[in-house]
């Protein structure tokens, strides 16, 4: 009876990981697939894994998708961990009000977040392109870093600071030496977290790009009537592999470094 | 000294969320109760009213609905599978949920057009196994599952991680009263989950409700969703007001979802893992 039980988890978790990993299959075998069409196999090839990098399209998409995720990741983790600690700080009112403003990009439709940011950037006159995609990520990205960073801060001792600042420290010194080392997992996980929201984001990209700039989702947007390029198909199995590798890796070391320390 | 500190860290903060979030927050309202002439107007929110736009509306919001039903009918069991199992590692068990949204998600919905297709990868199995062959390319039932799959995890993982936080102690006192697991699940898990599956529902609602990508792709244009009338407003037709109007009226059910997660949800469930 137990292993009745333990077998139908077993099968439901194998089911719900087949439902998500299907189209992820049909992308990586349509990636080796020879013909350009893609409901018939051609035979096996890797030839748009090496085409894919003469694709200047594709190639320019990468870079723009890959510079605004690390500009917009990197700046948001700036604001965003500042904003944080001066939450933190802040008496019971002005504080709720603020986290109550901090909800709206994470609860609002993206469709709504998207055309407000065009009406605001057309309102002031600016061309949309490459600063106003990367400003209007940074904008869907900070409040992560902060739902990120502000559970860390609520877990620091205050009177560390304080101590740093009575041996002599200036804030400054005492926040780079004291706070942030406390911090910093919160604020790589908001890095991390606002890195991979912009890499994916297509509705607020696709309103505030323009036609001047392509991510590789409003690239692949406009190829999903005329077909997509077989490369698109390589350049995302190669990414995802990538990633898939780099977590292996993370999780591996972690494990080793958390059993010297003894920690779980 | 510290309050003049604190006032000097908010400032670019609060600046930046004036300048990015409400203000352009209230140019869909000037947008939308303005007319092309820039005097004040309904005729904009009128718009929903006709009756391709109420269609649309209509068929958004039982397509979210049944959307979110499903992720939280699939969801609930896998949560609690990962929190029951004790596996050597579950934070990789739980990575492995995650993972797949680390593909480009336009992609994997057109994908699923592979798969859907008439000719596609699961009729070509069905038809390999003598069953009948699924028909289901461009109609709503697509769409449904195109939202069940791409907002799926999260839905797991705002319930895990409330899960996750349950003593053990307090199902054991509850099987240790004579609670069975019926009555278990019912009188201490499941509310104790509550914070969780209302911060996975509006995190699944809100999304299909509005999506335009996943309606553009599996419904083949065919079925029109409300996000497809107002992105077509914008993008193709150019008209701001309309868009905008139309978009307020998208924006009162997002308002609901947020009050209900404000009435719910005390800063858990959300985002976590990474």
């Amino acid at each position: 009876m137990v292993n009745f039980r333990r077998f139908l988890h077993k099968f439901y978790l194998g089911l719900v990981i087949l439902f998500l990993y299907a189209p992820i299959l049909v992308l990586i075998v349509l990636s080796f697939n020879s013909s350009k069409s893609r409901s018939k196999w051609g035979g096996f090839t890797t030839k748009w894994y090496s085409s894919m990098f003469a694709n200047d399209t594709i190639m320019l998409a990468l870079k723009d998708t890959l510079l605004i995720a690390v500009l917009s990741a990197l700046l948001a983790t700036v604001l965003g961990t500042v904003a944080a600690i001066a939450i933190n700080h802040m008496r019971k009112v002005p504080r709720t009000i603020m986290l109550g403003i901090t909800n709206i990009p994470m609860l609002n439709a993206e469709i709504v977040t998207g055309i407000s940011l065009m009406l605001l950037f057309l309102a002031l006159d600016l061309n949309l392109g490459f600063i106003t995609v990367l400003l209007s990520h940074i904008a869907f990205n900070v409040p992560y870093v902060i739902l990120s960073v502000m559970p860390k801060l609520a877990q620091t001792n205050q009177s560390t600071y304080e101590a740093a600042l009575d041996l002599g420290a200036t804030p400054l010194k005492a926040f780079f030496l004291i706070v942030l080392p406390d911090i910093f997992p919160g604020v790589i996980s908001g890095f991390l977290l606002a890195f991979t929201l912009s890499l994916d984001d297509f509705i607020i990209t696709h309103f505030t790009r323009g036609a001047t700039v392509n991510t590789l989702s409003t690239l692949i947007y406009s190829e999903t009537r005329k077909g997509i390029k077989p490369e698109m198909y390589a350049l995302s199995t190669l990414l995802f592999t990538g990633v898939l590798v780099l977590l292996i890796l993370v999780n591996h070391l972690g494990k080793k470094s958390d059993n010297k320390n003894g920690k779980i | 000294m510290k309050r003049k500190s604190t006032f000097l860290l908010s400032t670019p903060y609060g600046l930046w969320m004036l300048g990015f979030t409400i203000i352009p927050l209230v140019m869909i309202l000037y947008y939308g109760l303005t007319g092309r002439n820039g005097g004040f107007t309904l005729e904009n929110i009128r718009l929903i009213a006709t009756e391709e736009n109420l269609k649309a509306l209509w068929l958004s919001i039982r397509l979210s609905l049944l959307s979110t039903l499903l992720c939280l009918l699939v969801a609930y069991p896998l949560a609690m599978i990962l929190r029951n199992t004790k596996f050597k590692n579950s934070r990789f068990m739980v990575m492995l949920f995650i993972m797949p949204m680390w593909m480009n998600s336009l992609l994997r919905i057109i994908a699923w057009q592979n798969i859907l297709e008439r000719r596609g990868v699961l009729n070509t199995l069905l038809e390999l196994l003598h069953l009948p062959a699924l028909n289901i390319i461009n109609s709503p039932a697509a769409i449904v599952l195109g939202m069940v799959y791409d907002f799926l995890p999260f839905m797991v993982l705002p319930l895990y991680n409330t899960l996750v936080k349950i003593d053990e102690n307090v199902i054991n006192a509850a099987h240790d009263l004579g609670a069975n697991n019926f009555y278990t699940f019912t009188k201490i898990i499941f509310p104790l989950s509550m914070p969780g599956v209302i911060s996975g529902i509006t995190m699944v609602f809100v999304p299909s409700l509005t999506t335009f990508v996943i309606s553009d792709i599996l419904g083949g244009s065919k079925v029109l969703l409300i996000g497809n009338i107002i992105e077509q407003q914008f993008q193709k037709l150019n008209n701001w007001h309309s868009g905008s109007g139309l978009s307020l009226v998208l924006m009162v059910f997002v308002l609901i979802s947020m009050a209900l997660v404000g009435k719910y949800d005390k800063g858990e469930g959300s985002a976590g893992v990474w």
